[in-house]
Order: C-alpha cells, then structure tokens, then sequence
C-alpha cells in the first residue's frame, strides 16, 4: 500500500512537472484550465447536462426491454421461427456496424421530414429512438450470451415438470442469465451516457453542445472540461458500482454461498 | 392396461442409433431397473419416455394414452411423469420451497399456499422439513438429490423415471437417497429405475432389464437375471461388475 502510494505520487509528480513546462503550457493554460471560466460555464452547463441525464433514462428503459425481447427472439427453436432469427441477427448485425454517430444524424436529420403525423419532430426524440436502436443491438448480444451461459439441463429440468416453454424461460432460464450478465449491462449502460453527448450534434442542447456554445462564444475550451467533469462524475459512481458487483458475485461463487 | 408400453423405440442422434428397437411394458405399482454399460441406452430411453428427446421411430404409451402420437400437448404428459437427473438440475437461484412449488402452481395452477403446504409435507417426509429456506448450493448432494425427488413427486405423477440418481453422490450419500427410493417403492410408485447399484436394484425391482447396444438383450426377475444370466453378454456385464467390487 506504502509501496503503491509513493509510486503513484512520484508518477502524477512527474506527469504534472512535465505538461507544466512544455514550451505551449502558458497558452494551454490559460484557454482550457481557466478557473474562473469553468465556475462560470459550470452552472449551465449542468443545467444542459440534465438533458443528458434525461435521455439516458428514457433510452435505457427502452433498451432493456427491447434488447431483451430481441435475445428471447434469437435463441427461439426451430425452422418455424427462422425468418425472426434471421431478423435479430440482421438487426444486430446492422446496428452494431454503423456508427452511432452517423445513425443519429441519419435519422435527426431525416426522419422529422417524414412529417409523421402524431410523432414528434424533436431532435431529442430522434436522439433519443437513435441511441435506443443502436444500443439494443448491443445489449441484445450481452443478453443473449447470459442465455446461452445457463445450463441446457436447467431447461431440461423445467420442461420435464411440465412447464411450457414460454415459462421455463421467465422462471428458469432469464432470471440466471439476467443475473450473470448484470456486469457487462452496466459496461454498455455507462457506453450510453456518454453517448447522449452525440445527440448534441443534431443541435440538441445536451452538455456538449452547451459547452461548445460557451467556449465558442468565450474563445475559452475551459467548458468542455466542465462537460468532462460532469460525464465522470456520473460515471465513475458506477463504474465502482459495476467492480463491486462482480467482486460480490465472485466472492459468493467462491464461498458456495446464496447465488 | 399398462403403466407404460414401448414399441418398437427407436432414437438416434446423428449416425449413431442409441435405441435400436426397444420394446418394453411396466405395469402399474411394478419397478423396472435399467442396467447396462454406459452408453447402452439407458438414459436415453427415459429421456424420450419424458418427451425430452423425440423418438424416430416407434410408439410410447402411457396408460393407454399414445403420447409420441401427433399433435398431443407434451406440457400435459410431462406433468404425469416425473424424472430424476443424475446432476439433480435443482433450479440454483431459487429456495428449496420454490424449486418444489414452482411447477404445481405455474403448470397445475395451484394457489400459493396450497402447494407450499403440499411441499412442506413432502419435504418433511424425507427429512428435509429444515432446509425449506436454504438455496441448492449449501445443501449436500444427497439432500439436493432428495429435493430433486420431491420437486418431481409435488406434480403427483404416475410413474417415475430416474436417471443414475446416486452416480454424482459421495458413497457416504447414496444411502440415504436409495432409502427414498425405497420408500417409493413401498408407497406404490411405478418406477423405472436406470441404475449402477446392482444390489439395491436386486432389492427393490420386480424386474431387470439389461440394455446392451439400444435393445433389451435380456430381462426377468433380479434373482435370476443376476446370478443365472441366459446371454453371453449378460454375464460378461456381470463379471466385469463384480471384479469392480460392485456387487
């Protein structure tokens, strides 16, 4: 601990000493760690950031449940259900390919012309619909692996006493995978809150966008570090959230303990 | 009419047949054991007596009922006969009480607290009143083997199929689940039993059946079977059993 703790001093000492006298340090200094700019632009910048907030909430609701559904479609048997085996995995395959970014504007940009009657025309909407296609196709794929990771015999099990298949998969099967997958889920949950930064491209006011307005109007980049700021601040809680889940689940395994 | 009838099973997997022409009839209260090699068959046929694995050829009949026929709702047979796994299969995330009550009220559409009150009984009677609460992975193998048996028995089915159930146990554990066995026996349950504890299959079945290479090769009553074997490959089964030292 002693050991780790002087390093990690002697490394940042040395890191810091090093950017503080390059030749462009002064320069730097002053337009991206400007203290009172970042006071300044911090409070709407939050402001603007609970739009990110927002749409992560919407998005991962929606996500949870569709990638879901898109999973139990994938491991469905037979010749029967190929055609809807065939769709999950073109959908996954499509929506895992093309970048997020390029969906986002493919459909911020295009679908409001559609003037679809009863259906918002907001660039958050298509943000947001954006964001929950393409991490369904992820999330889907963490889902189904946690599937596929329970033991056929525990289907075996299930059938033999007579449950049908629909019931074998919400009593049995789900509830195990659900559970094993938890860590990977909340790997793409955190992918996704930073990805809500994306949706500011389309001119939705989100954290990013807001602080690209404030360092354009200020000629100061000190407000992209307060965006910074406040992404990590969301999501290092739950990255440490995440490791302490995977520590317990091994600690429990190792212990023979309460699954 | 039979408890059982098999006509004719036959069931492959890929190139290789498993089950070449099985023939066998069980009669109600009678307990039939399955010996033989390893890879003879005899999971295999309690599997597809389940409805687990889809015969090629052949027919099942349950009391009458042909249930590899077309178009019979396999969820119904499957609720009248019980089968015991080798691995046990407990279900890992649930209590001992849910393992045992999940299939009476999700497939028998029992309320809550009648299923618990039947499990609870069952439990009870196989000395496992204590461990209600506990999850499979604290109990022994013994005492998971034994929930495995009540959590096919809470369905009330007419006849039971047990697959190797003492082959995953410590020696120290067997007993304990054989004595269930027997109790079944004694309750009346039909059972077909497959098995590699010669001499608790000698003490409970009314008949043997040796499967060698996907057929009953020969069958009759366990004093006979066992120490009188007509075939040749019988008795080479036998001796190789007991220069093991297990019978």
């Amino acid at each position: 601990m002693a050991i780790a703790t002087v390093s990690t001093i002697v490394f940042l000492a040395a890191l810091v000493v090093g950017i503080t006298h390059a030749p462009g340090w002064p320069e730097v200094h002053r337009s991206f760690f400007d203290w009172g700019q970042f006071k300044a632009t911090l409070p709407e910048i939050s402001r603007a950031f609970l739009l990110n907030v927002k749409m992560f909430c919407i998005a991962e609701v929606f996500i949870l449940v569709f990638a879901l559904l898109l999973a139990v479609i994938r491991s469905l048997p037979g010749p029967v259900f190929f055609p809807l085996r065939a769709f999950a995995i073109a959908y996954a395959d499509f929506f895992r390919g093309v970048p997020t970014i390029l969906v986002i504007a493919l459909l911020g940009f295009g679908a409001p012309g559609l003037a679809l009657k009863n259906v918002p025309t907001s660039t958050t909407f298509w943000g947001i619909v954006s964001l929950v296609l393409v991490y369904t196709a992820y999330v889907s794929e963490v889902y189904r692996a946690g599937i596929e990771s329970v033991h056929p015999s525990q289907e075996a099990a299930a059938r033999s006493l007579g449950l049908t298949r629909g019931q074998t998969l919400r009593f049995v099967v789900l509830p195990q995978a659900v559970r094993r997958v938890i860590p990977p889920l909340l790997n793409d949950f955190i992918g996704l809150q930073k990805d809500t930064a994306l949706v500011g491209f389309l001119g939705a006011v989100e954290a990013f966008k807001q602080s690209q307005i404030d360092a354009a109007a200020t000629f100061n980049y000190t407000s992209f570090l307060a965006a910074a700021f406040l992404f990590v601040a969301l999501t290092i809680p739950l990255a440490r959230f995440t490791d302490w889940l995977v520590a317990r689940d091994r600690r429990r395994r190792q212990a023979g303990g309460v699954a | 009419m039979s408890a059982l009838e098999l006509h004719d099973v036959h069931k492959r997997f890929g190139h290789n047949e498993v089950l070449r022409g099985i023939d066998l009839t069980v009669e109600e209260h009678e307990v039939v054991c399955l010996i033989g090699a390893s890879g003879s068959g005899k999971s295999t046929l309690l599997r597809c007596v389940n409805l687990l694995e889809a015969i090629d050829a052949g027919r099942i009949v349950v009391e009458g009922d042909e249930i590899t026929a077309r178009g019979v709702d396999r969820n119904r047979i499957r609720r009248r006969i019980g089968i015991v796994f080798q691995s046990y299969n407990l279900f890992p995330h649930m209590s001992v009480l849910r393992n045992v009550t999940l299939a009476p009220r999700q497939a028998l559409g029992l309320s809550k607290s009648a299923a618990e009150e039947e499990a609870t009984r069952l439990l009870a009677r196989f000395g496992l009143a204590d461990k209600r609460e506990d999850y499979p992975d604290r109990l022994s193998g013994g005492q998971q083997q034994r929930v495995a048996i009540v959590r096919a028995l809470a369905m009330r089915p007419d006849l039971m199929l047990l697959d190797e159930v003492t082959s995953a146990l410590d020696p120290e554990l067997v007993a304990e689940v054989l004595q269930v066995i027997r109790e079944l026996a004694a309750g009346g349950m039909t059972m077909v039993i497959a098995t590699h504890e010669m001499s608790f299959a000698r003490d409970i079945a009314d008949r043997i059946c040796f499967l060698d290479a996907g057929v009953i090769l020969e069958q009759g009553p366990p004093e006979q079977l066992l120490t009188a074997p007509r075939e040749q490959r019988t008795q080479q089964f036998l001796q190789r059993i007991i220069e093991a030292g297990r019978m």
